[in-house]
């Protein structure tokens, strides 16, 4: 991508060579993935519900799978954002909730049980990335990492307070009465 | 050589990259002897700010030595000169320059065109911070090219330490810009939001200009005993109502001056409830800022007082209070920080041993531990307040 906004550099502007280390966490790395996965899975639900009814045997729930559509944009959307660790949850509980309703399509009379009981199965597997990737995402950007320390005695000022205070006020002038 | 390097949102890596090199006439490049990561460079990291780049390199608050001037630097700096580079680029020579307004600068943002459709007018060239401000290299790097040099610089008097002199490229003369803007008199309460580092060198300028309280706002607790140590009264937002203690310090009038060191980032909380709405349509896009903190500066201010605003905003504010702004007749003082305007009595305060601005750092590391501690700062973890960076 570098190589694309090295168009708009001057010449003597510094350009990469190699790239080191990352700020972003293997969490972040596979909130990320998780995140452009609820997008991707969200849309085709929103957009294309029949496909994902018929392969399941749900016909006549079009509604349902397209709100959950809604939800796993929603989800996918706080995931990538700066809120990753309450998009991450949400997709949890997400989760929870595809496979209640898969459950209740399991049943002899579905000609697709079978189909429902591998989704079934992948949910579980996304379920527990997601909450791997919640619980890690929470304890790195954890606020109570490293030590705790308070700076009392951080004033800033070299003099102390009362100096610092007495600082704004006007200077004496020098008058003959008191040189 | 080494530097800071945006690869996206939260992805920054210390890359190798090749060194800078002379364009101009009036350019200069220094070898960087310490550098800090600003609370500004958060919103960078978060992508909030539009038209970062792949590849941009970060930080505006750099100093170090000149080892290379182009010849158009009219003896004004020599090799071996020991500078602190302010994150205002400057021309020193045009009209805004002329009357002290160094942060719009006329001349020195080579993406004037796009400034211009964004904000209407130009404003200076920045270091470090998108390619709306120029796209210019910052200086979070083992070299830096500073253009227009010989009106970019201060000089570091001799026996001043790196450490004291490093914030006189930003958070210091911002912080003194947010309370000299506030005209303070003797009988005034200044309330300042925000303890971060620019909230503390404001709360320090308060204090020197003769405030009578100054009253720091945060939920931080080093943060707000760094504030108290400072000499100001401290409400944590977390356990008391700030309009309830505002108005109890100030026989129920409000401060006369209000001091937004908070920014566009305001901290969201279920019991502020506009705070999550606009995290909410910041996420969809539907508003650029969040701007909790000044909402509530503008309903506690006491009428006639002054608003300043040195925290930074990005873009659209949905829901300010413009009527209580407007019926109290309330004056509001913003801007980029014009730091050349305050950097001869500034200066002057730190040999004279009035304030050392030295006092805010917590964390000194390598530059290659710099990845991380953008993480360390943003997540304030490891009571990190504010991170100097050794190339």
């Amino acid at each position: 991508m570098f190589h694309f906004s090295n168009l708009v550099r001057s010449k003597g502007d510094p350009k990469i060579i190699s790239t080191g280390p990352s700020s972003l966490t293997s969490a972040d790395r596979l909130a990320r993935g998780l995140g452009w996965f609820s997008i991707a899975l969200g849309t085709l639900e929103l957009l294309a519900p029949h496909r994902v009814t018929h392969a399941l045997g749900m016909h006549g729930r079009e509604g349902l799978v397209r709100a959950y559509g809604v939800r796993e944009l929603l989800a996918g959307v706080m995931t990538l954002s700066v809120e990753k660790k309450a998009g991450l949850w949400g997709r949890v509980a997400g989760d929870g909730l595809d496979m209640v309703t898969l459950l209740g399509e399991v049943r002899p009379s579905n000609p697709r049980a079978g189909t429902v009981l591998a989704a079934l199965v992948m949910v579980g597997g996304v379920t527990m990335l997601d909450y791997i990737a919640a619980k890690d995402v929470a304890a790195q950007h954890d606020p109570r990492r490293g030590r705790k320390r308070l700076y009392s005695d951080r004033s800033g000022f070299p003099k102390g307070l009362t100096a610092a205070r007495s600082a704004a006020l006007p200077r004496p002038t020098n008058s003959p009465a008191t040189t | 050589m080494k530097a800071l390097v945006w690869h996206g949102k939260e992805d920054i890596r210390c890359d190798t990259v090749s060194d800078p090199e002379i364009e101009h006439a009036r350019d200069a490049i220094i070898k960087v002897t310490s550098c800090a990561i600003c609370g500004s460079d958060l919103h960078l990291f978060h992508n909030y700010i539009p038209a970062m780049m792949p590849g941009d390199i970060m930080g505006h608050e750099t100093m170090g030595e000149v080892v290379e001037v182009g010849s158009g630097v009219d003896g004004k700096l020599k090799k071996g000169d020991r500078i602190v580079v302010p994150f205002t680029i400057i021309c020193g020579e045009c009209e805004q320059c002329r009357r002290g307004n160094f942060s719009v600068c006329e001349t020195t943002n080579r993406n004037k065109h796009l400034a211009e459709k964004v904000f209407g007018h130009t404003t200076a060239g920045l270091f470090g911070y998108t390619h709306l401000t120029g796209g210019y290299p910052g200086g979070q790097a083992e070299y830096l090219r500073v253009p227009y040099a010989d009106a970019t610089h201060i000089k570091v008097p001799d026996g001043m330490s790196d450490e004291q002199a490093l914030f006189l490229s930003d958070i210091f003369p911002t912080g003194w810009q947010g309370a000299a803007q506030c005209d303070i008199e003797p009988d005034d309460t200044v309330a300042v939001w925000g303890c971060g580092p620019v909230g503390q060198m404001a709360i320090r300028s308060a204090i020197l200009l003769g405030a009578k309280q100054v009253v720091a706002i945060d939920r931080i607790p080093e943060r707000l005993a760094m504030a108290e140590a400072g000499g100001a009264i401290t409400i944590n937002f977390d356990k008391e109502s700030v309009v309830e203690r505002l108005n109890e310090l100030t026989d129920n009038k409000g401060p006369e001056k209000c001091i937004d060191c908070v920014g566009f980032e305001s901290h969201i909380s279920m019991a502020q409830p506009d705070s999550v709405l606009d995290r909410a349509k910041q996420m969809f896009m539907l508003e650029n800022d969040r701007p909790h903190a000044l909402r509530e500066i503008i309903y506690v201010c006491r009428p006639g007082g002054i608003v300043s605003i040195p925290g930074v905003y990005s873009g659209f504010s949905d829901m300010v209070p413009m009527g209580a702004l407007m019926n109290k007749g309330l004056t509001i003082r913003t801007g980029q920080t014009h730091v050349n305007r305050w950097t001869d009595e500034l200066k002057r305060r730190i040999e004279e041993g009035q304030i050392d601005p030295s006092f805010v750092i917590t964390h000194t590391v390598p530059l290659a531990q710099g990845p991380e501690m953008y993480r360390t700062f943003r997540d304030k973890q490891d009571s990190c307040v504010k991170v100097v960076l050794k190339p």
